[in-house]
């Protein structure tokens, strides 16, 4: 009854999204106020909907319903409740319920505190919205529909695959989808934008604060992912350059150029078509990503999916999204008229440059993510494009991003002076190079770029600094200036200068990690001794121990370091008799600082030892921190005053804002 | 020449007892030197039945094979590059993880340079095409009312 409640839920759903398709648009065309208002109520009442309908599925989950096809495929009486929670979207069908939960409430969003935008505007974004909404109903309901019923009920489940089984995945797709289903309203934006063939500042106000959510929720949600897969898959790395992975950073970066050029656009009325074809790739991005990580294109953990006649109606989705909002672009765009003149050295030249190696990185991971699917399917000719291409085109091209990061950040609007921006960065410039000469000091000449490496995080960290000591006139010495100043500044400025400095952090993470990183792959009896970067790892013995739903054999090693011991590790194998017996590797971490060491389990030897890899990662954890606060930026700077939506803003208050 | 010997029989022996750097323990060369070459080697080449994992990286069984094919190449005087392009003929282009430059990869390896100089041509042309144009609008001088207002707003400023 629960199953068929929900299936019912999204049938209405779909019906409300085919309503809201089409009235806002007429009323926004004829200016019927009664019409356009008609999508506030049903984008409302569409996210009640699908909330309702992904309750059900919930509720079959938790239930253990096996009756319900999808549940007997991914669950089980046995697993632990958060994992019944978590499978609900551990799966194909699940996760693009997921996926229109999310659609549908970013629509009930601006529903719902859209209040300050224009009327017609807001209309033609909540029906934009339902055409995206109303197409991956009926994916879900033609081709991937999670209540269907079993005609005999089994009575146990077949599991959730084991390595979903984690506290990670709990939280990688939902951050994840809120990235890319966020970017949907920028998307709508711009088509809505076209429509009306007019486009101000104002429209990049309004634009950016659903920006940056969906940027930081992707931010955190990549970097999620990429620690889950450097500790559950067990071979320490933490990025693979794997066509999913590139999928969920596409849309990252063109997101990135898309924050920064919206900001010239808001402060500077320029950059307004290029703004609105990003918005437009950002989300088209975003679909691709779906597609190929839905269509089962490529195969691997994360496609759950491989059936044809999903691939082929998500690919009618794309084609339809993309190819029509990029034929609306061609035909409207030449109509928006552009405005703010800026010199060639100026903080909006700054951002095209920003916009220009983001827009190049993006497009080389397309290129090299799809170049092998395309030339098979041309001339059949197989080839591989794997990290060792990545690692060659993409990195040249984020070293003069990062190396124009500090200078953009202190350059002003309209007409700049890269000399005077030059003298301001000398203190910046004196710590990288006194980072990149202690490097080199103490590593020789036996790694290469590590110290150029070291030397581009400390600028990027410094310049980030010396943005901030400057507003806040740390020179003054008057505590009291500076108070006031730190106070005064707006948000959005701490947030740019946290959000930089972070980058700093992560390239610092990931050069430390990948340069100073050691390795020891041995076989170990009991009461045998490993040693990796003065730390001493005794095997003392296994363990067996019985977890919910499944068997577990662990290594227990005590770690001493001088002598002393400082902790215990404990890699694990697990083994699930509900899924035939199908192992995974538990790897065990020990955090010291933000440096860990990383102790999975091989195989067993016939002799009695056992096979171990074991990593020292120096500083690995400022790669994931940075990520986050990456995103802590972001927050900052969506809570600044000036992009908190519907806030009632008093006329004088807002020409009393900075102009940053 | 003997103390040559007697020196790699101490290394031997050294590794024999503590194995380094290998990526299962009995796959492990004696040489050092041939071992990190080795390792090299594999992580560029691809472990087919995987997905975008490098045989160094993968534990599937085809995986161990063409770790163990690597080093017995070595172990027979195979450069570094007649290992790969062993690997290749016997296998395909598939097996790289980077593939070669050639006409069927030109696009792939071209793409990010030309897309940054078609990005700067782009750029450069829309400088162009506004600064020969009218340079600014033509601004429309306030109106009496308006200006009221802005000194308005200006005197309020100031009591800020």
């Amino acid at each position: 009854m629960i199953a068929e409640l929900g299936h019912y839920a999204l049938v209405l759903a779909l019906a409300l999204a085919l309503i809201q398709s089409i009235s806002p648009v007429l009323g926004a065309h004829k200016g019927d106020v009664a019409l356009m208002k008609l999508a506030d109520s049903t984008a409302l009442a569409q996210f009640g909907f699908v909330a309702l309908s992904f309750a059900a599925l919930t509720a079959c989950y938790v239930m253990s319903d096996f009756s319900v096809a999808n549940v007997f495929e991914n669950s089980h009486t046995q697993m632990p409740l958060i994992y019944k929670f978590t499978s609900v979207w551990g799966n194909h069908e699940g996760s693009m319920l997921l996926w229109v939960l999310i659609l549908s409430l970013f629509g009930a969003l601006v529903a719902a505190f859209g209040a300050n935008l224009p009327a017609t505007l807001k209309a033609n974004v909540l029906a934009v919205q339902s055409w995206i909404a109303a197409a991956f109903y009926l994916f879900i309901l033609f081709t991937s529909n999670p209540f269907r019923r079993l005609a005999e009920v089994p009575v146990e489940g077949r599991d959730l695959n084991p390595i979903l089984q984690d506290f990670g995945l709990a939280v990688h797709p939902p951050m994840l989808y809120l990235g890319y289903v966020g970017f949907s309203i920028a998307f709508s934006f711009a088509v809505a934008a076209l429509i009306e063939g007019r486009i101000d500042a104002a429209w990049a106000r309004w634009v950016r604060p659903w920006t940056l959510l969906a940027w930081m929720c992707l931010t955190v949600g990549i970097a999620m992912g990429s620690y889950w897969a450097y500790y559950e898959l067990g071979w320490g790395g933490w990025w693979f350059w794997d066509p999913v992975e590139n999928a969920s950073l596409m849309p990252w970066l063109a997101g990135t150029a898309l924050l920064h050029s919206a900001v010239v656009m808001e402060k500077r009325n320029a950059l307004k078509v290029w703004t609105i074809l990003l918005a437009i790739l950002t989300f088209s991005l975003s679909l691709i990503g779906t597609f190929l990580v839905r269509s089962g294109v490529l195969t691997s953990v994360h496609t759950f999916s491989n059936d044809p006649a999903r691939g082929l109606f998500i690919l009618i989705i794309l084609m339809v999204f993309i190819g029509g909002s990029l034929a609306l672009f061609a035909w409207r765009a030449p109509l928006l008229k552009q405005g703010g003149l800026f010199a060639p050295i100026s903080r909006e030249s700054a951002l095209v440059f920003n916009n220009l190696f983001l827009a190049t990185a993006c497009a080389t991971v397309f290129v090299g993510t799809l170049y092998p699917l395309v030339l098979e399917a041309l001339t059949g000719d197989k080839i591989s494009v794997g990290a060792p291409f990545f690692n060659l085109t993409f990195g040249p091209l984020f070293v003069p991003l990062l190396i124009a990061v500090p200078f953009g950040q202190l350059l002003a609007w309209k007409r700049g002076d890269l000399y005077g921006v030059a003298q301001r960065l000398l203190a910046a410039c004196a710590v990288a190079m006194v980072g990149l000469a202690a490097t080199f000091a103490f590593e020789g000449t036996q790694a290469v770029f590590a110290p150029f490496g070291i030397g581009l995080a400390l600028f990027v960290m410094a310049g980030a600094v010396t943005d901030i000591t400057e507003r806040t006139d740390l020179r003054s010495l008057s505590l009291a200036t500076i108070g006031r100043r730190a106070a005064g500044m707006p948000r959005s400025a701490w947030g740019t200068a946290v959000a930089h400095f972070a980058l700093g952090i992560t390239l610092l993470g990931i050069v430390c990690a990948s340069t100073w990183g050691s390795e020891r792959i041995v076989a170990l009896k009991p009461s045998q001794t490993v040693s990796i970067s003065g730390y001493d790892l005794s095997f003392d013995g296994m363990v067996r121990r019985d977890g919910s739903n499944y068997r577990e054999t662990a290594a227990h090693f005590t770690v001493r370091k001088a002598g002393s011991v400082i902790g215990v590790m404990e890699p694990s194998k697990r083994t699930f008799p509900s899924r035939d017996g199908m192992s995974t590797t538990e790897a065990a971490l020990l955090t010291r600082g933000v440096s860990q060491l990383y102790l999975s389990l091989g195989d067993n030897n016939a002799d009695g030892s056992i096979a171990v890899r074991l990593y020292h990662k120096p500083l690995v954890l400022l790669i994931w921190l940075g990520a986050l606060v990456m995103a802590l930026g972001g927050a900052l700077s969506l809570s600044d005053r000036r992009l908190r939506i519907g806030a009632p803003k008093p006329a004088a208050r807002i020409l009393a804002q900075p102009a940053e | 020449m003997a103390c040559t010997v007697r020196f790699l029989l101490v290394l031997l022996a050294l590794i024999s007892a503590t194995p380094l750097h290998a990526v299962q323990v009995d796959e492990i060369l004696p040489d050092p030197v041939l071992e990190a070459r080795a390792r090299a080697i594999s992580h560029d080449l691809r472990c087919m039945v995987c997905q975008n994992q490098s045989i160094d990286d993968s534990e599937a069984p085809l995986a161990r094979d063409l770790r163990l094919l690597v080093r017995e190449r070595l172990k027979a005087g195979d450069s570094d590059t007649e290992v790969v392009d062993f690997m290749v003929a016997r296998y395909g282009e598939f097996v790289l993880l980077k593939p070669r430059v050639s006409w069927h990869t030109a696009i792939l390896w071209g793409a990010p340079l030309a897309i940054l100089i078609a990005g700067l041509f782009a750029i450069g042309f829309s400088v162009l095409r506004r600064s020969s144009g009218s340079p600014l609008p033509e601004v429309a001088k306030l109106s009496e009312g308006e200006r009221l207002k802005l000194d308005a707003i200006e005197q309020s400023q100031q009591g800020l």
